[in-house]
């Protein structure tokens, strides 16, 4: 479908990585890392998921991060500190985030402002909160995070799909599933496309953005609890910065950041690169693990340069006709 | 659910529409009647209220007064949504859809087939096929809308407007960007359309294609509804004169006030001047203490020539010459540097800053010119202010106050000052009573002769031919981007200059299509 090209180039991509880096380090290609990686990478997965929709319409959300973080924290004080049972304190924080996501979305489209300044916001308030709740690391020793651990699915090869691998595959199925076949997604695209023709056709432009930034705050809350169960404990400076590598992922997997074109499997194949990069540079060892973002940022520029050339290549047929316009 | 429509009552019935914006009147009391099954031609030249006209009726702009009714029932949309849903469709000249969703997408938006909250594809692609079918058009539905031509994105938004139940179909240029094979394909579709029912209004600046096609024409002016005509029986010069200026034996008495012929000086000359698919190569001379004025139809090449003249646009041929030596005019700041000035069209978007004061606006081309090292003291801004306020006439005189809160014509004196302020040898106008009261109107027209008596060498678009006639010296008449006439002295009149634009302009149409 629509978007796929860019997708397949990133699946190249991959692969081909993949297989550079096996070859150096043979160990690489087995199942038990690859199941690490997932499980590594769960939490962005979910997140980046979101970011593709929100990005696809035409818009960003800085705050993603931060809701993490503060996902985190809430989680920790609530089982913790506040005896709430934790599948309570999932739905409440769940239902939280969503909510700071709607907010955030009737703000953009009420007073009609660019969504990098409103979720800027959001992401400073989101941060702040999480602050105000507590400032220190908080382990978590309720029973679900140790059962949650080591639950997994044994894979051929002694690899190990976690729990939490488990929830972001089946996020990013659900996710691929509601942008490519249903009418939400349809309308997702045509925001991306243009806002005030879509509205001229009959999309409720004020409702859609309003669920696209529940949708991402929905999954930043879900990938807060992932993000809980993988370092089992809610630090109000966790996922600082999360939001810059989601949109990388968002961006590698080839959806187009001014919207319109871009699909959740690609996103889910960025994030397995940024995966990859990690991966290797521990395999190494002799590396700094800043290279992950050395290697992420020409990554980035590679991509970024193949869209304007996709589209540039897009336009050309138009461009005739356009000219007569004047 | 819609009782069909009595034949005795029209189908789209738009009675006394005013709509200004602040001072600006842009329209009067205009009333406009669609029949069923016809295709009626609302012409008008840039400004004339066309494009507001439309806008008030969709509901896209709210209405100060009057009513629409569509089949005997009052209607008032408030959103262009809710126009389509009273049963009138609009398809603009830029398509209206989404280029980067599939054909059927864009068909079918927010209404797809639609089982278990899951969108029917294979249904949806074989609907949108069947339904293109039917305007002769078969494609690929499921190829992204951006990879066909204009003409297919067009037919497109016709299908989804028609599929909508659109009893009211409203085509806004749509030809403007398709060539001679496309337009007969939407001539085609239109005539379908209309056998069964619908009523199209077809805006556009081609008069041949609006003989070929129209039933019925109206005609605006300055907001104003200025005629409604059998196409049959109404001539191509009525047309043009019912388009452009008043009846001729209004205005043939308005020429007494332009002075002797002296020999002038020459401002600047250019030879062969022109750029191929913007204008044809022309021959231009501007005198100084000159009015030049250029007329022509909307699309005729004015503010064409105007933007080459200034070196706006860059010439692929040709010389110019200022003061006798030659030039080279590749940007703006050519023009600038050779004493050029030039007031745009489009005042809000091109000229003015609002937000910037008065005084701001005035010295924002002289600062420019001087370079940012050279500032102009507070107090040489002051004095420069004070003095185009005065010498102008602008109100309110307060140099502080942002030009935005001007009335339009005040703003485009401000725009003026702004150029006067460098002292120029020659200034353009492109439209510069466009959208001013009549007051100002005559008041900006008294200011363009005393500004040439003082040795300015003017340049003016204007479609009000009365005014051009008015104040000109020499007037060049434009047709399909060429320069096709040079009146001069007791030839320029209204009558002649229409008879210029209407002179076998067919011929000409054809000619350009081969």
């Amino acid at each position: 479908m629509r978007g796929l090209p860019p997708a397949l180039i990133t699946a190249i991509v991959l692969v081909a990585g993949f297989a550079a880096c096996a070859v150096q380090f043979p160990n690489i290609a087995s199942t038990r890392v690859v199941g690490n990686l997932l499980t590594d990478n769960a939490f962005l997965g979910i997140v980046a998921a979101g970011m593709t929709f929100v990005i696809i319409s035409g818009g960003i959300d800085l705050s993603v991060g931060s809701v993490i973080g503060f996902t985190t924290v809430f989680v920790a004080l609530a089982i913790e500190r506040w005896g709430m049972p934790p599948l309570v304190a999932f739905v409440v924080v769940i239902a939280l985030s969503a909510a700071f996501g709607a907010a955030m979305g009737a703000v953009i489209h009420v007073f009609d402002l660019p969504p990098f300044i409103v979720t800027l916001a959001g992401m400073f308030l989101a941060r702040g909160a999480s602050f105000l709740l507590s400032t220190e690391s908080i382990p978590i020793t309720a029973p679900i995070y140790s059962n949650v651990s080591d639950f997994a699915l044994r894979l051929p090869g002694g690899g190990r799909l976690t729990a939490i691998a488990i929830i972001m595959l089946a996020i990013v199925i659900g996710g691929a599933l509601l942008l490519h076949l249903t009418r939400f997604g349809a309308n997702v695209y045509a925001l991306g496309g243009s806002r005030t023709t879509a509205s001229l056709m009959g999309v409720a432009v004020g409702k859609m953005t309003v669920k696209i930034y529940m949708l991402s705050g929905l999954l930043a809350g879900i990938a807060g609890i992932v993000f809980s169960f993988y370092t089992s404990a809610g630090y109000s400076l966790s996922a600082v910065g999360v939001e810059l590598d989601t949109i990388a992922a968002v961006v590698i997997g080839g959806t187009l950041l001014t919207g319109g074109q871009g699909s959740v499997i690609g996103t889910f194949l960025g994030v397995l690169i940024q995966g990859l990069i990690q991966t290797y540079i521990n395999f190494d060892g002799t590396q700094s693990s800043w290279w992950t973002k050395i290697a992420t940022g020409i990554l980035l520029f590679a991509f970024i340069a193949l869209q304007q050339g996709l589209v540039a290549l897009a336009r050309r047929p138009l461009a005739k006709s356009a000219g007569a316009a004047t | 659910m819609q009782n069909s429509p009595d034949p005795a009552l029209p189908l789209l019935e738009v009675r006394g529409i005013s709509k200004s914006f602040g001072a600006v009147r842009a329209l009067q009391e205009v009333d406009f009647t669609l029949r069923a099954g016809e295709i009626h031609a609302l012409l008008g030249e840039n400004g004339a209220g066309k494009s507001t006209l439309i806008k008030v009726v969709t509901g896209v702009f709210p209405r100060d007064a009057g009513i629409v009714r569509i089949g005997g029932e009052e209607v008032a949309p408030r959103s262009a949504k809710a126009a389509l849903a009273a049963g009138i469709a609009t398809v603009y000249q830029e398509v209206n859809l989404l280029p980067n969703l599939s054909v059927a997408q864009n068909l079918f938006l927010d209404r797809q087939p639609m089982r278990f909250g899951i969108v029917r594809e294979g249904e949806m692609r074989r609907r949108a096929k069947a339904l293109l079918a039917e305007f002769g058009l078969d494609i690929d539905v499921a190829a992204p809308l951006s990879s066909y031509s204009v003409a297919v994105q067009h037919v497109t938004a016709i299908a989804r407007a028609v599929d909508l139940s659109a009893r009211v179909l409203i085509l806004d240029e749509p030809t403007a960007s398709l060539d001679r094979h496309e337009v007969e394909i939407l001539f085609g579709i239109m005539r379908q359309l209309a056998k069964r029912g619908i009523g199209i209004v077809f805006v556009s600046h081609f008069l041949d294609q609006v003989y070929e096609i129209s039933d019925r024409i109206t005609v605006l002016r300055n907001g104003r509804l200025v005629g409604e005509r059998e196409t049959a029986s109404l001539p191509r010069l009525e047309l043009i004169r019912l388009m452009l200026g008043r009846e001729l034996a209004e205005t043939t008495s308005a020429r007494a006030s332009v002075g002797e012929h002296k020999v002038r000086e020459i401002c600047a000359s250019f030879e062969n001047y022109g750029k191929a698919g913007y204008v044809a190569p022309f021959n231009l001379e501007l005198r100084h203490g000159e009015v030049v004025g250029l007329a022509g139809l909307l699309g005729s090449g004015r503010t064409e020539t105007a933007r080459l003249v200034f070196g706006a646009e860059r010439a692929d041929g040709g010389k110019a010459r200022v003061e006798g030596a030659p030039v080279r005019l590749q940007s703006p700041r050519d023009g600038v540097r050779h004493g050029f000035g030039y007031c745009p069209e489009e005042r809000k978007t091109d000229g003015i800053v609002a937000e910037l004061t008065v005084r701001e606006n005035i010295v924002l081309a002289l600062q420019a010119k001087r370079g940012l090292h050279r500032p102009l003291s507070r107090r040489e801004q002051d004095e420069l202010a004070r003095r185009y306020v005065k010498m102008l006439d602008i109100r309110p005189p307060d140099p502080e106050r942002p030009v935005g809160l001007l009335s339009g014509g005040n703003q485009q004196k401000v725009l003026l000052a702004r150029w006067l302020a460098t002292s120029p040898r020659l200034l353009v106008l492109d439209e510069p009573t466009r959208g001013i009261d009549v007051g100002a109107h005559a008041e900006i027209i008294r200011l363009i002769r005393e500004l040439c008596d003082d040795g300015l060498s003017l340049l003016v678009i204007s479609s009000e031919l009365d005014e051009i006639v008015t104040y000109s010296d020499r007037v060049v008449v434009l047709r399909d981007r060429a320069h096709i006439e040079e009146l001069a002295g007791e030839a320029i009149d209204v009558g002649n200059i229409l008879a210029a634009i209407a002179a076998d302009s067919v011929a000409v149409a054809l000619e350009a299509h081969t």
